[in-house]
Formats: structure tokens, C-alpha cells, sequence
């Protein structure tokens, strides 16, 4: 998966977040619609989209949309 | 010799918390959000009960549902619970006394939480079969509302308290099928009260409160909702296909799947995630929220209400311990 399907993908975990408004470089945990529901987002989306586990003290390095779809893709490879 | 379910009842305390009541403390959720991620409109929670007469007052429903049912016939009381009376003695022996159940009857307590209803069921079965028991009362009864800090929205929203009687005999209306149990205690901290056992039996006063706001204190239920979720998903496919397997069966095969409900993200995620179509899949937390060791014979007395209850069942429990346990149910 290209890093523009993570961000569609990643979009659809919210509500009133748009995927237009997003990039790589966009800081999640400064979304408006962030909160600890979102992680779990996150975690549902890296076992459904790469049959991967990602713990929550894993989730904790990455900041950026970048960052966190290396740290997914690493471990699926 | 079969073991089968005769009949079940339910038990729900009278305060009725609404996501306008928690919306009205938490400014920052909104109504509409709760119900849509957590799915949970309303909870019941239980303000000056204790658990035995939680238990009691399910139990006294299950009698007067069903007037073929003898307390007098009862030969084995278990209760399910995590929020016991006293430390000693067991709650049941409190509701042996209470429904006047026979003194030549066993009874005791066991501590689970979300897997306590399989676990109670495997106890029932395996007794029958030894022939230890033939008529048996098993009651869950949880009120984790009692351990939860008042600012703790994440996890008010999603608890609710009640208690079920199931009675369990040679005959009745849903065969109890074969078992497939598992335990992880590394987990143990990811789902837990610390004090006040005696392991810690002093209040730690350690409340703090992390970025988000939300208290974390060893004096009350703590749960890391990451970590359950990556357990579930980890623990729950694997558990419902060795359940199929043992009992012969197949995805197509299941009528109706009954899992725990823990929250509805997470159960449409697992729903998802094993192929189930969603009218195979019920969810009936709406009104009740996540009563833990009660969701499941909630959820097969609603079903059995709604007519949907027939054919091959699966249930499915998952949570505290960890621990984790399902079975088939086959519904005449």
C-alpha cells in the first residue's frame, strides 16, 4: 500500500477529518478528532490493512502520518 | 449425559445513567459520539445493592419465569463475580440462604469477569457429567461501577451492572456444546484493580490524571484499552475457529454468534475480521452497555425474546485475567 491509500484509509477513522486535509508530514495527534478511540482506529487499520500488531507503547514514537505508516509497514515486511 | 440450558433471567438496577446525564459531567463528549463509537445509550448501575442481592433478584426472576423451576431441586449454586460481598465468606453461600435453596446443595464463588459465563458453564457441564450435580443455579453478577473513578469517562460510558441466573440441568432448550478455554495472566495488568486485596490492602491514594484528563489511580479498575484490543483481536479469531473444529463445524454452520460485548468498535472490528455477516452477529448493548460476566446470558435471553435464538449458537467471552472461553449451544 502507497502512502496516499494509508492516508485514505487513516481518513476514514474519523468523522469530520477529511483525507484532502491530511499529508504525510500532518501531525495526527494535533487532529482535532485525535483521542484514544483514534488509536485504537489505528490499531484496527494496521490488522485489517497489514495483518499487523501494533502495541500502543509502538504507536507512541510515531507523530507524523509518515512515521507512524514506516512503523506499520516495517513490521508487515 | 448432555448438559443443556432450561432457562435464563436477567436483573438490571433501577438507576438508569444516559449519555445527556454523562455529557452533562463530560463537555467535551457529545451524545451523539458515544453512541456511535461506543454503542451504548443508556447503563444501569448499581448504587446501594451489593452483589448477592443482585444475584437474588435474578434469581427470584428466573423462579417466577418459570414456574416448572424448584428452588427446592437445586443441588449447586455458582456465582460468577468480581465484586464479591465480603472477602469471606463466598456471596454464594449468601444466596443459598437467601432463596432458601437446600443446605444439602454446594455452592461457591468464582472471580472472573468477561469469560466468567463459559467458565460457569464448563464448571455446570463438567459436573452434571461427573454426576457431582443434576439441577444448577449459575448467576453472574458484576457491578464494576463500584471500582470506577467518577471522572473516568472512557470507562463510564462503556460499564453497565447487572446480574443473570442460568439454570442448567439434564433437559432444557440449548445443548451445552464442547469448550475450548484459555488463560494469559502476563496480561494481568492491563485489566486491574490493585488495591485493596492483600497483595496491597492499603488504598495507594495515587490518583493522577494523564494529558487527555483522564484519572488513573491503583485504587480503581484500570483498564489499558490498547492492549484488550490487540489481546481480542489476537486471541478471538484463533478461539472461534478451535471452537468450530471441536465441535464439528463450520462458519455457515452457526446460526447466530453471541460474543461478549465489550464495545461496538471493537465487535464490529472482530465481526469483520472472522467473516460474520451481521445478521449472524448480535450486538445488544444500546441499553445496557458492557455488563462484563453478563453480557452473554443477557445477550441469549434477548435473543431468545427476539425469536433469533435456533440453531447452532456460538458464544464467545474475552477480557480480565486474561482470560478467555467459548462454546457451542445447540438450540432445539
Amino acid at each position: 500500500m502507497e502512502i496516499n491509500e494509508f492516508i485514505e484509509k487513516f481518513a476514514e477513522i474519523f468523522d469530520d477529518t477529511e483525507a484532502s486535509t491530511l499529508t504525510p508530514q500532518t501531525n495526527f495527534r494535533e487532529l482535532d478528532e485525535w483521542s484514544s478511540l483514534s488509536a485504537l482506529g489505528v490499531m484496527a487499520l494496521a490488522d485489517e490493512e497489514f495483518d499487523v500488531e501494533l502495541s500502543g507503547v509502538e504507536m507512541k514514537k510515531a507523530n507524523t502520518i509518515q512515521e507512524l505508516y514506516e512503523l506499520i509497514t516495517a513490521k508487515a515486511s | 449425559m448432555k448438559a443443556y440450558i432450561k432457562a435464563l433471567a436477567y436483573y438490571l438496577p433501577e438507576t438508569i445513567i444516559t449519555n445527556e446525564q454523562l455529557v452533562a459531567e463530560f463537555p467535551e463528549w457529545t451524545v451523539d459520539k458515544i453512541a456511535d463509537k461506543v454503542g451504548v445509550n443508556n447503563r444501569h448501575v448499581a448504587m446501594n445493592e451489593t452483589i448477592s442481592s443482585m444475584a437474588i433478584r435474578a434469581a427470584e426472576k428466573l423462579f417466577q419465569e418459570n414456574q416448572d423451576i424448584m428452588r427446592e431441586d437445586i443441588d449447586f449454586v455458582l456465582v460468577c463475580t468480581q465484586s464479591p460481598d465480603y472477602f469471606l465468606p463466598s456471596t454464594a453461600c449468601l444466596v443459598q440462604n437467601a432463596l432458601g435453596i437446600p443446605k444439602t446443595c454446594g455452592a461457591f464463588d468464582f472471580n472472573l469477569g468477561c469469560s466468567g459465563y463459559e467458565y460457569g458453564l464448563a464448571t455446570a457441564k463438567g459436573y452434571i457429567a461427573a454426576g457431582i450435580a443434576k439441577k444448577i443455579l449459575l448467576i453472574t453478577a458484576e457491578a464494576y461501577n463500584k471500582h470506577i473513578h467518577p471522572r473516568d469517562k472512557g470507562n463510564r460510558t462503556i460499564f453497565g451492572d447487572a446480574a443473570t441466573a442460568t439454570f442448567i440441568s439434564k433437559d432444557g432448550f440449548a445443548e451445552i456444546g464442547d469448550f475450548i478455554l484459555g488463560t494469559d495472566g502476563s496480561g494481568a495488568e492491563n485489566l486491574i484493580v490493585k488495591t485493596g486485596g492483600m497483595a496491597c490492602p492499603d488504598k495507594a491514594n495515587d490518583l493522577e490524571f494523564d494529558e487527555n484528563g483522564n484519572p488513573r489511580s491503583s485504587d480503581y479498575l484500570y483498564m489499558n484499552g490498547a492492549e484488550i484490543f490487540n489481546f481480542t483481536l489476537r486471541v478471538v479469531p484463533k478461539m472461534v475457529r478451535q471452537t468450530l473444529e471441536k465441535n464439528s463445524l463450520s462458519n455457515e454452520d452457526i446460526d447466530l454468534y453471541v460474543f461478549h460485548q465489550a464495545n461496538s468498535f471493537m465487535l464490529s472490528h472482530l465481526r469483520k475480521k472472522l467473516k460474520i455477516s451481521e445478521d449472524k452477529f448480535f450486538i445488544n448493548m444500546a441499553e445496557i452497555g458492557n455488563t462484563v460476566s453478563s453480557t452473554i446470558p443477557i445477550a441469549l435471553k434477548d435473543a431468545q425474546k427476539a425469536g433469533l435464538l435456533k440453531g447452532n449458537i456460538l458464544i464467545a467471552g474475552f477480557g480480565v485475567g486474561l482470560s478467555w472461553g467459548a462454546c457451542t449451544l445447540k438450540v432445539e
